[in-house]
């Protein structure tokens, strides 16, 4: 496993404090749009987070200069890039490589078998990211689709890519 | 040979679509309260929602099943009933039930729908089962996950209605319906509150060296290595220190998975109606994975054909999968 891709939370990370904080703010203006247009199209989604609506939750995919700051909060809603030494506290913790985290948001892997086979760490109110994980979970269509949908052809092409750069992204059941 | 129905898990609207779309003969859900066994956080149904899916499902030509599993706490029993009340209004297929006060007033309030006996009643004798057909009409038994083949094939000559078994997923048998260690420890009880192992009980620590212990209501119910493959924190599947045990033991069950794809054949051939995969609480890609592979098999089978199913082991629980008590009672 290379340097950055180890989900123990004290495994070195790429980028320094300089380049974190840069990488942040380049990606910011992007997440603030994703989240609001991801919020309008699912609102369903929030019903199931009942209490955890106000949770901070820190996303962490571990071979990216930052971790991700999510507050579900559909009349406040953050989603933000935070370096991780500026990370806030934290309700509950999810760390695992980006592109897992990013099946999972879509349902393309499985949480509990990322959590079985220890590629998935989750800390702080279990339950919290029980609510999280179903509430997406219940949502149809793929968010990744969605939010490289918005940024046109550029945006599907930068997707594409990444999902090439994870040959082994998919590992669940063959279906045959 | 029997009509092999595929019963599949839905935990969500969404997981239900996914159901249907890969290939159910039958989905089984249930409310956002404590009358299923599955009231976990974020999971299951409002009734507006269930309404729309009866709508998909019954589209498709795929069943619903409606679980009020779980038993009523004395001075409790309106939330079933109203539960009920509210399936048969949505036009729900069945109900799956545990408690025979849930049974008797489905029975006598809706005796055109049909009943199911939920595996949690853990009725595992044909005299049981009779006992349930003859006072509640009881059409279809879900078997308890202790049985061998030629147990089952026996029952199924003694017992006037169809018979479902479990095919894959989670292997917490225990007593089943009869559990208490979670309540032993939090205080909620899988068969009253729907929830084994509630979340907002559990917590998960990483160790200095990598390994990973998790907690429920603050006991240490197993601690996995920093290579080791890891299982849900249930009781049942804890790993505990004993005086005579010092580096620690699974007690009652381990982290493993039932799967019998390999015995599909054998339980068809045994007179079993129907095979439920479990799994409610799992996503929509655990969903698709595993109802697609059971579907393709079921079909080899009903085809003549030999049935090649995919390898579902990386969606087991600790990546282990058993035969348990279906292959011999000595399992472990």
């Amino acid at each position: 496993m290379s340097i950055g891709a180890d989900i123990n939370p004290h495994a070195p990370r790429p980028g320094n404090a300089v380049v974190s904080r840069l990488a942040c703010a380049l990606v910011q203006p992007i997440l603030s749009r994703v989240v609001r247009k991801i919020a309008a199209r699912h609102p369903s989604l929030f019903a199931r987070l009942g209490p955890h609506q106000r949770t901070d939750f820190l996303i962490d995919p571990v071979e990216l200069p930052f971790a991700l700051h999510l507050q579900p909060d559909p009349q406040a809603l953050i989603f933000r890039a935070v370096p991780r030494d500026a990370a806030p506290p934290a309700g509950a913790t999810i760390r695992g490589r980006f592109m897992l985290l990013l099946e999972l948001v879509d349902s393309e892997e499985d949480g509990d078998a990322a959590f079985f086979s220890r590629d998935l760490e989750v800390s702080g109110d279990t339950e919290a990211v029980v609510r999280l994980r179903n509430a997406l979970d219940d949502v149809d269509g793929s968010i990744a689709e969605e939010t490289a949908g918005m940024f046109g052809p550029v945006g599907r092409a930068i997707l594409a890519r990444l999902r090439r750069a994870y040959p082994n992204h998919s590992e669940g059941p063959d279906p045959r | 040979m029997s009509l092999a129905e595929l019963i599949c898990p839905s935990g969500t609207p969404a997981a239900l679509r996914t159901a249907v779309d890969a290939g159910a003969d039958a989905v089984y859900c249930g409310f956002q309260d404590a009358t299923n066994a599955r009231n976990f956080p974020g999971l299951n149904f409002t009734p507006d929602e269930l309404e729309a899916s009866v709508a998909y499902a019954h589209a498709k030509g795929t069943k619903v099943l409606l679980a009020l599993n779980t038993y009523p706490p004395a001075g409790k029993v309106d939330l079933w009933r109203q539960a009920a009340d509210t399936g048969a209004r949505l036009g729900v297929d069945a109900f799956i039930v545990a408690d025979m006060g849930v049974a008797h007033y489905i029975a006598r309030t809706y005796p055109a729908v049909r009943l199911h006996l939920s595996v949690q009643a853990a009725a595992s004798s044909p005299e049981a089962i009779r006992y349930y057909c003859e006072n509640f009409g009881i059409k279809r038994v879900v078997l308890p996950r202790i049985l061998t083949i030629p147990e089952i094939r026996q029952i199924r000559k003694e017992i006037p209605c169809e018979i479902e078994t479990f095919i894959f997923g989670n292997h917490g048998l225990m007593v089943e319906g009869r559990c208490s260690l979670t309540n032993y420890l939090t205080g909620q009880s899988t068969n009253m509150d729907g929830v084994c192992s509630p979340a907002s009980d559990v917590e998960y620590t990483r160790q200095a060296d990598g390994s990973m212990s998790s907690q429920l209501a603050g006991f240490t119910i197993d601690c996995f290595g920093p290579d080791e493959k890891a299982g849900y924190p249930t009781i049942c599947k804890g790993r505990y220190t004993a005086p005579h045990r010092p580096d620690g033991y699974y007690a009652f069950e381990e982290p493993i998975s039932l799967n019998l794809s390999r015995l599909l054949p054998d339980l068809i051939d045994a007179g079993v109606h129907a095979f439920k995969i479990e799994g409610r609480q799992r996503s929509k890609s655990y969903v698709r994975g595993v109802v697609s592979a059971f579907r393709a098999a079921i079909d080899d089978i009903r085809a003549g054909r030999q049935a090649n199913i995919a390898n579902l082991v990386a969606l087991t629980e600790g990546q282990k999968q058993t035969q348990g008590a279906f292959e011999t009672k000595k399992w472990r």
